[in-house]
């Protein structure tokens, strides 16, 4: 369970304060999928990155599972993300020379979990994202934008997360394709998977069950769609 | 990470590139090869000059004339330079220093020697019957100087093999031939077995004559060249080289040991100090083969330190799954090391190559010893190490945030 208790964060340099977030809020449940949306600028890439314990915010409180992580050093945010967050990026940012498997694993490796392990466990991720099975020893960048944010996903679900953390997933796919990223998102939701949605796209919101408006760094609105 | 995780990271990392990997350490690989090589032909002619020396004879003193001089060596004693040893001096010590076990005067110079139709110019060293014991010679073809011959002043030769195919052609029979020396006659009684080597004066190129004879014809005085002295055991050889000292102090007639007109020269002195040159000398080469190393380390720091800023992305993308700033720099500077220590495995299997050719092609002997080769992986794993540390350190120290957005 995710909750934000008036987070700021605001940024010194020699001259002036600039307060990109300004005093957010919400809670979102455990198997929710929700998508934050915003024009550029709003601060969503700065509370994505709260959100995923890539930084920590300037004041105010963030529980993860009930665990406040908002004064986290680096090495402790570190284990947060290893544990408890799967990122899926707009860019894939997968290991180019590397082979589809060995990319989903990767987070595991860094959890110490043994080779043999990692292996069945970077298959199941792979198959429950719907990849075709004969591409698992490809190299991944020999597979297509849409194929490679599924191994993507696979690689953010590999270490079982609370919490899935998408930005701007289909920002480099065209529609067709970006439907069936979505979808497979739908699907993991469907099986309990909590799933953060960024996107300045209204299309791509309204997949997701729930859709929190920012501007300015502040909350102004809260939406329910209709995918319940 | 796991340390099998880690290794297997890391050979991925360098094998996604092998050309880059390999074009990184060949500057390791040259500085690791030439330091092998020139270290092995330091301790080649080390240990050759050394086995020349001892080959020589051994428990041998040399009393040589002239002043003493730190570095001596026997090649730049003797030559007729000083007159102040003669053969009075040599009985002297033959009779009264009863430690010594052989004494064995020499008379050496070098003459113009005409055989039937042929001629060379060689060492012509006078002697007694001794020299074959004193010297380590054996001989091959006829006999050696007797006692007889000393005493009667016999105009006999005994040849050193390659004289021998010089005067009379390659193997020939050369027993009962005439040759002159310094046009006086002598006939050869014998050949010596051929004691190859190289540098110094090579002894298969040399005439041996009595002493006697020598002093009478050839130089017409009764000095001596040098005074080679073999005790009866190691033990004795400090107590023998303060005998002859001081008898020859004597019978010259000087009371200051400090202007004396000879020098007493332990054997064991002359190989250290020859020893002690070489090893200089090996020292030099290796520091200059070092200098490439160093090179090497700079081009290995450089490799890196670019390899990190085009794999920002992908180190911020480690650190979003999860990698600490341990597991990154770990990473990296582990690929240093790797790079840098197959770089030495391979620039010491070349090295041993050239030392290997310089030896075939007969420039000079070679000698790789086990602690060199331990000592070029250590200095190359050193190097991936101090090299690698400072790149290793700044890729663990990327924000995953700005990384993730590097172009």
């Amino acid at each position: 369970m995710i909750q934000l208790d008036q987070i700021t964060k605001s940024y010194s340099n020699s001259s002036e304060e600039v307060k990109v977030l300004k005093g957010i809020s919400f809670t979102i449940q455990d198997g929710e999928f929700v998508a934050i949306m915003g024009p550029s600028g709003s601060g969503k890439s700065t509370l994505m990155h709260i959100l995923g314990a890539l930084d920590t915010p300037t004041s105010g409180k963030y529980l993860l599972d009930g665990r406040d992580i908002s004064s986290f050093s680096d090495k402790e945010l570190a284990g947060i993300r290893k544990e408890k967050i799967g990122f899926v990026f707009q860019a894939f940012n997968l290991l180019p020379r590397a082979t589809v498997l060995r990319n989903v694993s990767l987070p595991l490796i860094y959890m110490r979990v043994p080779k043999k392990e990692r292996e069945e466990r970077a298959r199941a991720a792979l198959i429950s994202t719907g990849l075709d099975e004969a591409r698992f020893d490809h190299l991944s960048n020999q597979l297509s934008g849409g194929q490679m944010q599924r191994v993507a996903i696979a690689r953010a679900l590999v270490t079982n997360p609370s919490l899935i953390l998408a930005d701007e997933p289909t920002g480099n796919l065209d529609t067709q394709t970006g439907e069936i990223v979505l979808d497979t998102f739908k699907k993991l939701n469907d099986k309990g998977h909590t799933i953060i949605l960024i996107t300045h796209e209204r299309d791509v919101a309204e997949h997701a069950q729930r859709i929190i408006y920012i501007r300015d760094g502040m909350m102004v609105k809260e939406e329910v769609t209709s995918k319940k | 990470m796991r340390i099998s995780d880690l290794f297997e990271e890391t050979y991925m990392a360098l094998s996604t590139n092998k050309a880059r990997s390999a074009l990184t350490i060949l500057g390791i690989v040259i500085g690791i090869a030439s330091v092998i090589a020139m270290t092995a032909i330091g301790q080649g002619s080390q240990a050759s000059i050394q086995a020349s020396i001892t080959s020589a004879g051994s428990n041998l003193l040399y009393v040589t004339p002239g002043q003493q001089r730190g570095v001596g060596m026997q090649v730049s004693s003797g030559r007729g330079s000083a007159q102040t040893l003669t053969q009075g001096d040599a009985d002297a010590i033959q009779s009264t220093i009863t430690l010594a076990k052989a004494v064995e005067p020499e008379l050496s110079k070098r003459y113009q020697i005409t055989a039937k139709g042929t001629n060379t110019n060689t060492q012509v060293i006078g002697t007694t019957q001794d020299y074959v014991d004193v010297r380590n010679f054996q001989i091959d073809q006829g006999t050696f100087l007797s006692d007889m011959d000393i005493k009667s002043q016999t105009r006999v030769a005994v040849l050193g093999p390659t004289t021998r195919d010089d005067l009379f052609g390659e193997g020939a029979d050369a027993i009962g031939q005439k040759i002159r020396i310094n046009n006086v006659e002598f006939k050869v009684i014998g050949v010596t077995l051929t004691k190859g080597g190289s540098g110094f004066q090579n002894p298969d190129d040399a005439i041996y004559v009595p002493i006697s004879t020598a002093q009478r014809y050839l130089a017409g005085d009764q000095y001596v060249s040098t005074i080679a002295v073999q005790a009866a055991s190691a033990d004795n050889m400090t107590a023998i080289q303060e005998q002859i000292t001081e008898l020859l102090l004597e019978r010259h007639k000087i009371s200051d040991a400090a202007s004396a007109d000879f020098s007493v020269m332990n054997q064991a002195d002359i190989v250290a100090t020859a020893s002690s040159v070489t090893g200089t000398f090996t020292t030099l080469l290796a520091s200059i083969a070092g200098i490439s190393l160093l090179v090497g380390g700079i081009g290995i720091m450089n490799m890196m330190l670019t390899n990190v800023t085009e794999r920002t992305r992908e180190i911020g993308l480690r650190k979003a799954i999860g990698a600490e700033e341990g597991d990154i720099s770990k990473q990296f500077l582990l690929e240093s090391v790797m790079l840098t220590f197959l770089g030495g495995a391979i620039g010491i299997f070349l090295g041993w190559i050239l030392a290997w050719g310089v030896q075939y092609f007969g420039v000079t002997s070679t000698k790789i010893t086990w602690s060199t080769v331990f000592l070029a992986f250590g200095v190359s794993a050193l190097i991936g190490i101090v090299f690698g540390y400072y790149p290793a350190r700044r890729a663990s120290k990327l924000n995953p945030i700005v990384a993730l957005r590097f172009e």
